[in-house]
C-alpha cells in the first residue's frame, strides 16, 4: 500500500500570521482512491486541498506528490500542478474565452499539443459532462452547475494524475449539486484519484473510498464512510455529525 | 485676438513640436510602464522591490526636479542622450536627431515620470481581474508568463484603458515645462516668446495656447467617454 501513495503529507504546518490553520497534519492519499474531507467552517480543510498543488504554501513539513517533494515556485512547480487538476468552489472559468477554449488552454499552451488532438479531447470532455452544444458559449452565458462542469473538464482536458475539489457545489443552487455530483461520482467509478473538500455527505457516503475529519486545523478522525457515519470515535466528529444530520 | 491668426504658423508650428514629444513620450510611458508594471506583480521579490523602487521615486518627485535632473545630471556624466538619435524616426521628429540634446532630454524626463503612472494604471487594471483567474491559470501548469499573456492582461485591458487616457491627459498638459528645460518652439514656450520677446499682450496669446492644448486633449477625452460607455453598457 505504501508504494502506491500518490500523495503524501507529513507533518504539515501552515500559519495564517498567529493562525494555526493545519497542525501537524499526516495524510496518505493511494493512486484511485477517493478520499472526502469533511469538517466544520475554518477547519483548515480547504487549505489541505491548495496546499497539495502549492497554491497555498506551507510553513513547515513536507508534501510528496507521486515519489516528488513539492518543488518551489517556478517551471516544476508550474509542471507538477499541471499533473494535478483543481476544481474551485468559484469555478474560475476563463471570463473572456468560450468553453470550448477554456478547455483548450492548458493543453495547448502548457502541454504545446496539436490543436486538432485538443480540439477532439476537448469536445469529447465537454461531451462526457453533458455541455457539448454549449461549446462555443462563454462562462457566462451558463448556470453555475454547468460551468462547474465545465471547470471539470478543463482539469481533466491535463489528464491529471489526480483532482483536487475544493468545495466544488457550495456555491451553487441546490438544484444544481446533483448533476455535478454525477460526474465526480463517475470520475470515482473510473478509477481517478481524487481528494474532495465538501459538505455534501451524501457523496462521502456513496463515492468516497475513506471520510477524512477536520477540525481546527487537525485531522481528527479518518475511517471509511460506513464506519465513520455510524460510529464516529472523536467527540468532535459525533458533535459534527448530529448537526448536519439532524436536519 | 488677431494674434492668433496674425502668428498662425508660429502657434501651428508650436502645436506640431508639442504633439511631437507627447507622441513619443507616450509610447515611451507605455513601454517602459508596461516593463515596470510587470516588475512589480512579477513573484520574484527583487525584481518587485526594483518595480517598487521605480514607482516610489518617480511618482513622488516634481517632474520639474526629473526635467532638472535629466537636463543637468546627463550633461554632467557626459551623455547627449544621443541613443535617442534613432535612425528613420529622427525623419519624422527631426529634434531627435539635432546637436542640442534638450529636446531629448526633456523627452527622457517625460517618459521616466508617466512611466511610473502608467505602471500604477496598468496595475490597477490587473487587480481588477479576480485573483480566481490567475489561480486556475496556475492550477493547469502555466507559468508566470503564461498567465499574464493569456489569462489576466487580456482581462485587465478593459479596467485600465480609461485610467491610463487620464494619465496621458495629464503627460500632454505636463508637457508643458519643457519651453523652461531649453526646448525651443513647443507650444508654451511660444507664448513666451510672443508676450516677452515682442511685447504681444499675453491674454490673446495664452488663450491661442490654451486652444492649441485643448484641441490635443479633448478629443482624447471624448474618446475615453465614448469607451467607458461601451464598457458600462457591455457590463449589463
Amino acid at each position: 500500500m505504501a508504494d502506491e501513495a500518490l500523495i503524501v503529507l507529513e507533518n504539515v504546518n501552515k500559519w495564517f500570521g498567529p493562525l494555526h490553520v493545519l497542525q501537524d497534519v499526516n495524510l496518505s492519499v493511494a493512486r484511485g482512491e477517493v478520499v472526502v474531507v469533511i469538517g466544520p467552517s475554518g477547519s483548515g480543510k480547504s487549505t489541505l486541498c491548495r496546499a497539495i498543488n502549492r497554491l497555498e504554501p506551507i510553513s513547515s513539513g513536507t508534501i510528496t506528490f507521486d515519489g516528488q517533494p513539492l518543488p518551489a515556485e517556478g517551471r516544476a512547480l508550474a509542471k507538477l500542478r499541471s499533473e494535478v487538476g483543481m476544481v474551485f468552489q468559484s469555478f474560475n472559468l476563463f471570463a473572456h474565452k468560450s468553453i470550448l477554449q477554456n478547455v483548450m488552454l492548458g493543453p495547448l499552451k502548457v502541454r504545446k499539443e496539436k490543436p486538432a488532438a485538443v480540439k477532439e479531447r476537448a469536445m469529447s470532455l465537454l461531451d462526457r459532462v453533458g455541455i457539448a452544444s454549449q461549446a462555443d458559449k462563454f462562462p457566462a452565458q451558463l448556470s453555475g452547475g454547468q460551468q462547474q462542469r465545465v471547470a471539470i473538464a478543463r482539469a481533466l482536458a491535463m489528464q491529471p494524475k489526480a483532482l483536487l475539489f475544493d468545495e466544488p457545489t457550495s456555491a451553487l443552487d441546490p438544484e444544481m449539486v446533483g448533476e455535478v455530483l454525477d460526474v465526480m461520482t463517475s470520475l470515482a467509478r473510473d478509477g481517478m484519484t481524487m481528494v474532495v473538500v465538501t459538505h455534501e455527505m451524501g457523496f462521502a457516503r456513496h463515492a468516497a473510498n475513506r471520510v477524512v475529519f477536520m477540525a481546527d486545523g487537525q485531522l481528527v478522525e479518518q475511517n471509511t464512510p460506513e464506519e465513520f457515519f455510524a460510529n464516529p470515535t472523536s467527540e468532535r466528529a459525533r458533535d459534527f455529525l448530529s448537526k448536519i444530520l439532524t436536519h | 485676438m488677431s494674434v492668433i491668426f496674425d502668428r498662425f504658423d508660429v502657434f501651428a508650428g508650436g502645436f506640431w513640436l508639442t504633439l511631437q514629444i507627447c507622441v513619443l513620450a507616450a509610447t515611451g510611458a507605455l513601454i517602459l510602464g508596461a516593463v515596470v508594471a510587470v516588475l512589480r506583480i512579477s513573484p520574484v521579490p527583487p525584481l518587485r522591490a526594483v518595480g517598487t523602487a521605480y514607482v516610489t521615486v518617480f511618482r513622488n518627485m516634481p517632474l520639474t526636479l526629473v526635467m532638472f535632473f535629466s537636463a543637468f545630471a546627463l550633461p554632467a556624466l557626459g551623455s547627449n542622450a544621443d541613443f535617442l538619435r534613432i535612425p528613420l524616426l529622427d525623419l519624422l521628429f527631426t529634434r531627435l536627431g539635432t546637436d542640442l540634446p534638450y529636446f531629448r532630454f526633456a523627452l527622457i524626463a517625460l517618459v521616466l515620470y508617466t512611466a511610473a503612472f502608467v505602471c500604477e494604471a496598468l496595475r490597477s487594471g490587473v487587480n481588477a481581474v479576480s485573483a480566481g483567474q490567475a489561480e486556475a491559470a496556475r492550477s493547469l501548469g502555466m507559468t508566470f508568463t503564461q498567465n499574464l499573456r493569456y489569462v489576466v492582461l487580456p482581462q485587465s485591458w478593459k479596467a485600465s484603458v480609461v485610467p491610463l487616457g487620464s494619465v496621458i491627459i495629464a503627460m500632454i498638459k505636463n508637457s508643458a515645462l519643457i519651453g523652461f528645460f531649453g526646448v525651443v518652439g513647443d507650444l508654451s514656450q511660444t507664448a513666451d516668446q510672443l508676450t516677452s520677446a515682442e511685447g504681444l499682450a499675453f491674454v490673446p496669446v495664452a488663450i491661442g495656447v490654451s486652444i492649441g492644448y485643448l484641441i490635443m486633449t479633448v478629443p482624447l477625452g471624448a474618446l475615453l467617454d465614448r469607451i467607458e460607455r461601451r464598457q458600462a453598457v457591455a457590463a449589463r
